[in-house]
């Protein structure tokens, strides 16, 4: 890679600079490249620790990283909430002591508060990712779905990118945000004014509360998870009303180009925010793609900040 | 006791507006004389001041302490030892502790720990309901006795209308007034930041300024219905204040203070997920900020508090949302505040006058003036001399100060509690 990536973790798209996010998508694009091929480069991470340290149930994003540091030779542990002490009281930075004292290289963490990946940071001696922090940010699913779209559309600039649904607690949506701004595409939201965060324009998008008006002449339709708290919450009154307006139908995705392509970072809820019709089709729904980006991209990632230890070394 | 002379020092009175150089004697407690030209009476020790200025010992309106029910966090000791650094003679210590102190005889323990430390006097407020759990009143006359100067339910708000109207309406029998926190809690609850463009791009759940005003803004209609008093602690946002400015215009009994982070700090302190800077109610947008110095300068806050809260390492070492808020205010409470003096926004004496004269008038306290006659609580300090917070470095157990890597200009070189020096010296 032309440029090395400039940081010791990866905690957030925000604040990454344009030139190191098309360097991690060149080579991640590299590593989509030997994955088919069938090929492994098991000698690059060989030696290395890798922990998956998820404190939210997650088994796309954790399983894509294990595979990740797998094809990379890195020797990879998973920890669960479920299975260690942190469920018996011990506090995030006992965790980070201990993940020290295990000499891990590479942290990969899910945790279900905005910054818990920022604050292990600060602790560990490890190189951070951070695979989704509260409704913070999700950097890895942002870089896979960029890639994806660059796959199909040969590019990010000049774009129409509508991300729709339930924006306020999205961490991906923040991510992807960030990274497509930072890309010159032209990023709009699109749901009910309860699931839009408080000055999402100042964010540099377009705020749309129409499905048809926001998805209009869209190159690329970006679907998000609704979860059935928000409605126990009252922010939409049931899951019905939210799809009869903001579900993804056939008749609303005609108000995007002709070939525009639908995205879902998953796990769906078919007919609350998308219709199976439309998930399922093969010329629409890029959502099987999105997930082999997703082992690509963790690939660049894990390679780039191990380069990095390395210099620290 | 000897009596004592400070010499040579800049005397400031903000109740009379005295500013001038001269001494103070102190005798039996008390002060006995100031004025320019004042000479040491035989056997009496002679402190010189080189010019310094000595002031009235402050009055904080508004304190948490960690004892009872949190001595891990801070004991009374410790913070007595925070206040004397901090220029701090008289502490209003609120009631939200554990146990709540809304019982005649836990009024009297938290008096006599104060006067226990000889450096500082503790005023309990009372519950404003039992267990400050905002249901029922608190028996105001019985605490009052007891020594409660006024009653609250610390940081949590009287969320409920009717409770809050029979609060004001009591405490009015009793020439008393509640404090609110002014913070409407459906809209606060779960909240960790101030709604807005930063704690979205922060993924933090937000409280909307407005929480503040909608309270306020029902609590004055209520002081209108009851004639009662009403007193809402660090107001932080514009909305607020321009609705409190306009209830004293119509002469409601409506007072209110504020707190050196709402006028030295605005939202951004809290970027990158720093939880020193995690209070409660939380930082604003800068026009916040700018509109409580503004209200400060025309005297529609009434009082500059501490709103200290002592928080451990645990309690401040989590995620953001999961960080206890609250800040230690106690050592900075000066020196902050003088940052506004050498900003042009206040003058010295606006500023003294605000952590001393106009806080003890509110609470009807002899303290708070250069007065002959009037206890010698007193403050030396030289406005201009630098210092920086660092948190593990401040007096005191509590270190979580959101102010922490802050320099400033203005630092304590000596307090005196009824005559006896407690810092300094």
């Amino acid at each position: 890679m032309s440029l090395p990536y400039p940081h010791r973790h990866l905690l957030a798209i925000e604040g990454l600079e344009p030139p190191y996010i098309a360097g991690l998508l060149d080579l991640a694009e590299s590593y989509a490249l030997l994955n088919r091929s069938g090929k492994t480069q098991r000698d690059l991470l060989r030696g290395r620790t890798l922990i998956n340290l998820f404190f939210e149930d997650s088994t796309r994003t954790r399983t894509s990283f294990e595979l990740a540091g797998k094809r990379l030779g890195a020797d990879v542990i998973n920890m669960s909430v479920a299975t260690s002490s942190v469920s018996k009281g011990e506090t995030l930075l006992d965790t980070a002591a201990t993940l020290n004292a295990m000499n891990c290289d590479l942290l990969v963490v899910r945790h279900g508060q905005s910054g818990a990946p920022a604050l292990l940071a600060q602790k560990v001696s490890a190189a951070v990712i951070n695979a989704g922090d509260g409704t913070h940010e999700h950097p890895t699913q942002a870089l896979l779905d960029a890639l994806t779209i660059r796959r199909r559309k040969g590019r990010l600039e000049g774009l129409t990118v509508a991300i729709c649904g339930d924006i306020l607690h999205s961490r991906v949506a923040r991510s992807n945000i960030h990274l497509l701004t930072a890309m010159n595409a032209r990023v709009r939201v699109v749901g009910p004014p309860t699931l839009i965060p408080a000055e999402a324009a100042r964010l540099g998008v377009e705020v749309f509360h129409d499905m048809r008006s926001g998805l209009r002449d869209a190159d690329v339709v970006m679907m998000l998870r609704l979860q059935r708290e928000r409605m126990a919450a009252g922010l939409v009154p049931s899951s019905r009303e939210f799809f009869r307006f903001w579900g993804l139908d056939a008749e609303k995705l005609a108000a995007a180009k002709p070939d525009a392509i639908v995205m879902h970072p998953g796990p769906m809820n078919r007919g609350v925010e998308i219709d199976s019709a439309i998930a399922d089709d093969p010329a629409r729904s890029v959502i099987g793609e999105q997930v082999e980006m997703g082992v690509a991209v963790r690939m660049a990632v894990l390679d780039v900040l191990s380069r990095q230890l390395l210099r620290n070394a | 006791m000897r009596d004592t002379l400070i010499a040579n020092a800049r005397l400031l009175d903000p109740a009379t507006g005295l500013d001038a150089p001269g001494a103070l004697l102190i005798r039996d407690g008390a002060i006995a004389d100031l004025g320019p030209g004042l000479a040491a009476p035989e056997g009496a020790e002679t402190v010189d001041a080189a010019g310094a200025c000595l002031a009235p010992g402050l009055v904080d309106l508004r304190a948490a302490l960690g004892e009872p029910g949190a001595e891990h966090r801070e004991t009374i000791a410790s913070a007595a030892q925070a206040a004397a650094a901090g220029g701090i003679t008289t502490l209003c210590v609120l009631p939200d502790s554990d146990p709540p102190i809304d019982d005649p005889a836990l009024v009297q323990f938290v008096i006599r720990r104060g006067e226990a430390t000889g450096s500082v006097a503790l005023l309990p407020y009372g519950a404003a309901t039992r267990g400050c759990a905002g249901a029922e009143i608190a028996e105001f006359g019985l605490l009052r006795e007891a020594g409660a100067i006024a009653f609250t339910d610390g940081a949590r708000a009287i969320g409920n209308a009717r409770t809050m109207r029979l609060a004001l309406s009591y405490a009015r029998g009793f020439g008393t007034f509640v404090v609110q926190h002014p913070e409407e809690p459906s809209l606060a609850a779960g909240g960790a930041a101030t709604e807005g463009e930063l704690a979205t791009r922060l993924g933090l759940p937000g409280i909307p300024a407005e929480a503040e005003a909608i309270l306020v803004e029902r609590d004055i209609a209520l002081a209108r219905l009851t004639g009662g008093h009403v007193h809402f602690a660090h107001v932080s946002t514009a909305a607020a204040l321009a609705r409190i400015r306009a209830a004293k215009a119509e002469g409601l009994a409506v007072t209110c203070d504020t707190a050196p982070p709402y006028f030295d700090l605005n939202e951004t302190a809290i970027g990158d997920f720093r939880t020193y800077a995690k209070l409660s109610p939380p930082l604003r947008a800068e026009s916040d900020r700018q509109a409580v110095v503004a209200a400060l300068a025309d005297g529609t806050i009434d009082a500059i508090a501490s709103d200290h809260q002592p928080r451990d390492a645990d309690d401040k070492r989590l995620p953001f949302a999961q960080a206890a808020a609250g800040g230690a205010g106690l050592a900075t409470l000066l020196a902050v505040t003088l940052a506004r003096v050498h900003a042009g926004d206040l003058t010295l004496l606006q500023a003294l006058d605000l952590l001393t004269a106009r806080p003890a008038r509110l609470l009807g306290l002899p303290a708070g003036r250069l007065a002959k006659g009037a206890p010698a609580d007193l403050v030396l300090f030289h406005p201009d001399r630098a210092w920086k917070v660092e948190a593990g470095r401040l007096p005191g157990k509590a270190q979580n100060s959101p102010f922490d890597g802050r320099a400033l200009e203005g630092r304590v070189l000596g307090t005196w509690k009824a005559g006896r020096r407690v810092f300094g010296g």
